[in-house]
Order: structure tokens, then C-alpha cells, then sequence
């Protein structure tokens, strides 16, 4: 979707503003936000693709608004909702509906330190082979579509050239709707800063994305 | 509304100090709600969510990232297998998982200078660096990183000179990157724990370089 987290490239945002001395989290409630929503995401409910959606749903004005953990926390619960984990009577009242029993959490205590050190990989095997060889020049695709997608707006269009595959991942437009893996290759693209930006860009600088197959054309 | 006065709204926002330490904040207690009852339907387990906190704050951060450094610094074999499969050679260092599944390390040298961005999210290497910091989730970060870079840096305290290529990676999927930064001159004799605490997690994102031992300040 063309939403206001695309936001590479915008301006008016100000300077950055490093804080000397950051702690990990500004308050208690930022790590329970953390943690609810890897705990809860051990229900297997929602993927990662389909969290990142969640976040960028968020009304634009809102999204801007507010902090990191604040959209965390507000997509959480709409993640939960839309997953029946939790009903907008039990969110409003606070109390579990008696009606459905009590439930058996997936990821105990014990289980922390495994499930953290395994993750998600998102590399799959595949027997197709890729559609671009190093050095080849592609074009990425011009593709505005509603639902997630990875591909930046400020790629689209653009002239870049392929430094290497990873190997076939998960690709995240179909992955968020719930419509398979959909595994093809990942490809790093190098793009000339100014083929992004134009002259003004420096000659020699460059930006490289990882950009799946079918966000990709040859050129 | 000046844009001073704007930014500074954005600012005491960001960092979550609106509200006093002393009353919790509106979020904090709708987050203990929500807690509560996930806690009550079975939906997670609080030992567990105890745990990922324990996790992110105190057991996963910067110095992991500092000591892959160090070593390459100082192991040319090491080096040459974190350039070649980083996240096999960081597992070598006991270093995996969410967030890190998919390693891929930049080096700095005379001749080029990487900085690692997520212009969609907030993507970042946790199992080498922990949770970013606030300044790299930020829209300044993100919007800026990606069109002028060298600004960017030079807001860091990084001057990039001409004649040097600014590479920038924009973490578009499960790639992660760390930055392997150029060894500071002056430190021939030390060995790699001594050099690991020199490396600094800005360093290892690209916004900064590391400071001979000299050179080094608090932070």
C-alpha cells in the first residue's frame, strides 16, 4: 500500500536526534508490549508480513503520532481481534468471555530462549532457478498495489542492477493476505543514487534493497 | 506552529517522557489490561513474557555485535567466513535467530562507507545489536538515510569524503546487515576483547566509525 511508513526519500521530518544514555525500553509498559506480541504471536495467528500490514493500517495521522511501541501496541490488539484470539466485549470489560474455556499458552517460560535463538527463517527450498544472474540490469517494477508489499515507491521505475540472489523467501505480498509463501528468489539490487534522485545525488553513491522476483522486470 | 515547536512536541513524544514516572501513563495501564486478560483466557504465559523482557534488556545487545568485530579485526579466517556466510559465522559466536536469521555483513574500508536503514519499518539486526535505538526508528532516519545519506552522516559527526562511495542498505526483507567498521589506527598491540570496547552499536549501524583508544569517550 502506499502509505505514509513508505517513507523513504519524504522530507520535512527534521534532523535526527540521537538520545545520549537510551535505555532499552522508556518505560515497563514498552517491553510488555514486546513481549505480548511475541507471546501471543506463538499462536501462529498472523505471520510476520501480516504484523508489518497491521502497523502500516494505521490511520496515517496516528501513525506519525506515535511512538514506536505505541503502534505496536495498537496493531497488536487489532491483530488479536482479527484473529478471534480476543473478542471487543472481553476489550472493553477487560474480562475473559466464561463462555470460552481456558486456553494452554503456546510458548512457556522455558521455551523463551529456543524460540528467541530459532526465529523465523524465511529461506525456502526451491527447484526453480533464478530469473537473474549477477550483473544483469533490471528495472523495478511500477506496481502500486492496496494490500502489503515490500517494494518501495522510491524503487518503482527505477533502473538497478543485481549483486547476488539469496536464495527463495517467503514473499511477503502474498504471505500478509494469508495466501501462501509463495517462495521465489530474493535479490540484492543496487541502485545509483542518482537513477533515485537525480543529478543531485553524489556520482558514486548507491542504495541497495532486497527486492523478490516479482518486484522485478529485466531491463 | 513554528517547526521548532513542532519538533520539540515530536521529540519529548518520541521518547515516551510526557508522562511522569510517577503515575502510569494512559498506555501503560491499557497495556497491563490487555496483559491481564491474555494472562486470564491462558492466551500467554507471564514467566514468559518476564523472559523475552529479561531478554532484550539485559542479555542481547551491542557487545554481541562488538565482539564479531573484534574478531574479524583480528581472525583473518573468521573474517573471511563472516564475509562470506555472515550468519553461519555469527552462530559460530553463539549469535542467532528472530531478527537475525538471514545475516549479511558490509565492510567500511578507505575507499567506501555503508549505512544501514529500514525505510518501511524498523528492521535491525537484534541478535548481533538488541532493539533499536529510538533515532533509527525514527521518520527523520528513515526518510532522510536514503536520499542524503552524507547529510545524515555529517549530522553524526561523520564526514564522508569525497572520493569515498556511500553505500546505503535499505533492510526491504529478512536480510540483516551489520556494518564491519574500518579499525582504528593505534590499536595494533590490543587484543580482541580489548578492541570490543571500542566497537559501538552506531558504528556497527554506519553513522559513526570507531575511535582509537585514545579517542574513546564515555559514551
Amino acid at each position: 500500500m502506499n502509505g505514509v511508513h513508505d517513507m523513504g526519500g519524504m522530507h520535512g521530518f527534521g534532523p535526527v536526534e540521537a538520545e545520549a544514555g537510551e535505555p532499552v525500553f522508556h518505560a515497563p509498559w514498552e517491553g510488555r508490549v514486546l513481549a505480548l506480541r511475541r507471546a501471543a504471536g506463538a499462536w501462529r495467528r498472523w505471520n510476520i508480513d501480516a504484523g508489518r500490514h497491521s502497523i502500516e493500517r494505521l490511520p496515517p495521522a496516528d501513525y506519525l503520532r506515535m511512538t514506536y511501541y505505541e503502534k505496536w501496541f495498537a496493531s497488536s490488539i487489532r491483530l488479536m481481534l482479527d484473529a478471534g484470539l480476543i473478542t471487543p466485549q472481553e476489550l472493553e470489560t477487560g474480562r475473559r468471555d466464561p463462555a470460552v474455556p481456558v486456553a494452554t499458552p503456546p510458548l512457556t517460560a522455558d521455551k523463551v530462549p529456543v524460540a528467541i535463538a530459532a526465529g523465523g527463517p524465511t529461506l525456502r527450498q526451491t527447484s526453480a532457478k533464478p530469473r537473474f544472474v549477477n550483473g544483469a540490469t533490471v528495472r523495478a517494477r511500477n506496481i502500486n498495489p492496496i494490500g502489503h508489499t515490500r517494494l518501495p515507491r522510491y524503487v518503482r521505475g527505477r533502473q538497478g542492477v543485481i549483486e547476488c540472489h539469496h536464495g527463495a523467501h517467503v514473499f511477503p505480498d502474498s504471505n500478509s493476505r494469508f495466501e501462501g509463501e509463495n517462495p521465489q528468489y530474493l535479490y540484492t539490487v543496487r541502485f545509483a543514487a542518482r537513477e533515485l534522485w537525480g543529478e543531485g545525488a553524489h556520482a558514486s553513491d548507491t542504495v541497495h534493497l532486497d527486492l523478490w522476483e516479482d518486484y522485478l522486470d529485466a531491463a | 506552529m513554528s517547526h521548532d515547536h513542532e519538533h520539540d512536541h515530536d521529540h519529548s513524544h518520541d521518547h515516551g517522557h510526557d508522562h511522569g514516572q510517577d503515575v502510569p501513563s494512559d498506555t501503560a495501564l491499557r497495556v497491563k489490561a490487555l496483559e491481564s486478560l491474555l494472562i486470564e483466557k491462558g492466551l500467554v504465559d507471564p514467566a514468559a513474557l518476564d523472559a523475552i523482557v529479561d531478554t532484550y534488556e539485559n542479555k542481547i545487545g551491542p557487545r554481541n555485535g562488538a565482539r564479531i568485530v573484534a574478531r574479524a579485526w583480528t581472525d583473518p579466517d573468521y573474517k573471511a567466513r563472516l564475509m562470506g556466510d555472515a550468519t553461519a559465522a555469527i552462530a559460530e559466536m553463539g549469535y542467532t535467530g528472530a531478527q537475525g536469521e538471514h545475516m549479511v555483513v558490509v565492510e567500511n574500508t578507505p575507499e567506501v562507507h555503508n549505512l544501514v536503514v529500514c525505510t518501511l519499518c524498523s528492521c535491525y539486526p537484534w541478535p548481533v545489536l538488541g532493539l533499536p535505538p529510538v533515532w533509527y526508528k525514527s521518520s527523520a532516519y528513515r526518510s532522510r538515510a536514503v536520499i542524503e545519506p552524507r547529510r545524515v552522516l555529517s549530522e553524526f559527526g561523520v564526514a564522508v569524503a569525497d572520493d569515498v562511495a556511500v553505500r546505503v542498505w535499505d533492510s526491504t526483507a529478512e536480510i540483516r546487515y551489520l556494518v564491519l567498521p574500518e579499525r582504528p589506527a593505534g590499536t595494533d598491540g590490543m587484543d580482541a576483547e580489548a578492541l570490543a570496547t571500542l566497537v559501538t552499536r552506531d558504528a556497527m549501524v554506519g553513522v559513526a566509525k570507531v575511535a582509537g583508544p585514545a579517542a574513546k569517550e564515555g559514551a
